[in-house]
């Protein structure tokens, strides 16, 4: 198991076995792989190109523009300081986005491991792992705020329709990510373990579970990674609560650079510090393996 | 005698582990003020609302030519930022792996920038180039690159560090120059990983890119917003409906793609 990868990088699991294709033809002939990469680097390309050329400028004067991002740059990152929120009230609003990110990792992660445990092929039939991939890729085709306001519609908006939404993104990921953790586990096992009168609740208790622990923790914790950048998302474009809240208004309202600086120092500490824990994860697993 | 210390000791840890997890739990709640009961109850009113409401109808139809259009800017936009800031991100990616950096301090830099770009909020990025580009659809292109330049790169150090090591000392033994090892061996071992990721960023990207229209009023986010605020749900949910046809084809498409690669 690939614990570097997204999981939502679905099917490369087999990069070891890669052959270096040919893709810039010293003779061969095309095989397959060079064929198919060739092709989509050219669309991507001129897709791009028609992308750029098509685009709306709107009489954006593209050299101003540019001089005066800079220059916000400048301030953003030069003087961060704050005059209406203060220090330790932003400090306090990093904390709620944090609880909204776990809560929404927690529901998420509880409800994944069952819905990962039915979609695992070792340990549910065919049909039932199928009708849950196929709900869990629904779940992620549709962007985590639009999620959050639709159920800001029955809940309003707030902390109960973001944790809501959030959890939604937190299970299509999840569960994805821990019914592949249960695939690794030996079908001899399980065959062993119910040969000997065993029944399922305590195959997936007794052996399933312990045995892909490490990586479920992992897993869950990269998902509390991407929930923290979510929550500050969801505060800003829905109304939840937290710093992205303040951001929104710091830089959409009161157009204060300085304060927007200084909330980007504040997540940026604390984003890092999360990156670091999860790179810490993820090197324990494989000196193990 | 040994065995049961550690039967013990492996019980202990499991309480101590559902402890954290309950005190965490609880100061989360009381935190964010997250009202437990409403959470659970909107699920179920928020289906039944969606079942009754959320559907598009006859007159909805009527605005498809709109959407289609700012759904097409938006598929446009994210797919140009993906692929400028993948090229940005090779270069990036190639200073910063262990096995091709030129000296140590470049690579201790990009991989500081990438770490750097990746964590910076994109609402921060969305909210100071609103700043001078106003709303026009450069704003959510330059965001949605400055964010995918971060994670990018990260994901194409990994790469090639994972991918190209073999293939690269073969090579050198031979006595092979800087550009020659990267151009025959690197690039061409890391690519097919590279263009998954690729492919994983610009399905990302659609999706944010809503939320960054949904903040400077630009692309299909803003067609989602004007619905969704004039109460206008048959239309909101056209739109709802289009993301997902839309994110499933290129999922669909990505699959073949590494499929026809790997």
């Amino acid at each position: 198991m690939e614990t570097e990868e997204t999981i939502s990088n679905w099917g490369q699991l087999c990069s070891d076995e890669m052959t270096p294709p040919d893709i810039f033809g010293s003779g061969r002939p095309l095989n397959r792989e060079s064929f198919t990469i060739r092709i989509f680097l050219t669309t991507l390309s001129l897709l791009t190109l028609y992308a750029l050329f098509t685009m709306d400028y709107q009489g954006v004067d593209i050299a101003r523009a540019t001089a005066d991002t800079f220059h916000s740059f400048k301030i953003v990152f030069m003087e961060p300081s704050t005059q209406r929120l203060g220090l330790w009230n932003a400090f306090y609003e990093v904390l709620v986005t944090m609880g909204l990110a776990f809560l929404s990792t927690l529901f998420g992660g509880v409800i994944a491991l069952f819905l990962g445990l039915l979609s695992a092929q070792n340990l549910a039939p065919r049909w039932v792992t199928g009708c849950i991939k196929s709900f869990v890729a629904f779940i992620r085709a549709i962007p985590t705020i639009l999620w959050v306001l639709i159920f800001a519609v029955a809940a309003g908006l707030g902390s109960a329709a973001a944790v809501i939404g959030m959890t939604f993104h937190s299970i299509s990921y999840l569960t994805k990510a821990y019914s592949e953790s249960f695939e690794e586990l030996d079908r001899n096992v399980i065959e062993a373990l119910s040969a000997s009168g065993a029944n399922w609740w305590q195959i997936v208790f007794q052996a399933v579970i312990p045995s892909s622990a490490a990586y479920l923790l992992s897993w869950t914790f990269m998902r509390f990674e991407i929930n923290f950048a979510n929550a500050i998302a969801m505060g800003a474009a829905a109304g939840a609560a937290g710093i992205g809240f303040d951001l929104f208004m710091a830089g959409g309202y009161y157009f204060d650079l300085k304060e927007v600086g200084l909330i980007t120092y504040i997540v940026l500490a604390f984003a890092i510090v999360l990156e670091m824990i999860a790179t810490h994860m993820k090197s324990n697993i494989h000196q193990k393996t | 005698m040994q065995q049961a210390d550690i039967f013990i000791k492996r019980r202990n840890d499991r309480w101590i582990f559902f402890a954290v997890l309950a005190v965490l739990t609880v100061g989360s709640i009381i935190i964010t003020q997250y009202d437990v009961l409403k959470g659970f109850t909107s699920i179920v009113k928020a289906f039944v609302w969606g079942i009754s409401n959320f559907y598009p109808d006859i007159e909805s139809m009527a605005k498809l030519p709109d959407i289609l259009l700012k759904l097409r800017e938006t598929v446009l936009m994210s797919i140009a930022s993906t692929t400028v800031a993948a090229v940005f991100a090779i270069l990036l990616a190639l200073m910063g792996s262990r096995t091709t950096r030129m000296s140590r301090f470049f690579s201790v830099m990009a991989r500081g920038i990438a770490s750097l770009f990746r964590n910076i909020p994109l609402v921060a990025w969305a909210m100071v180039l609103m700043l001078a580009f106003s709303q026009s659809p450069l704003t959510g292109y330059l965001a949605l690159f400055f964010g995918s330049l971060g994670f990018l790169t990260r994901s194409f150090i990994e790469t090639i560090d994972e991918v190209s090591h073999d293939a690269v000392e073969a090579l050198e033994a031979t006595g092979a120059g800087y550009f020659h090892v990267i151009f025959q061996a690197v690039l061409p071992s890391s690519l097919p990983q590279m263009i998954s990721w690729l492919l994983f960023m610009i399905d990302t990207n659609i999706r944010d890119a809503t939320l960054v229209g949904f903040l400077t009023g630009t692309g299909i986010g803003f067609s989602f917003d004007l619905y969704y605020k004039s109460m206008n749900f048959h239309a909101a949910s056209l739109v709802v409906m289009l993301i997902v046809i839309t994110i499933i084809i290129i999922e669909t498409a990505s699959n073949m793609i590494r499929r026809n690669m790997m």
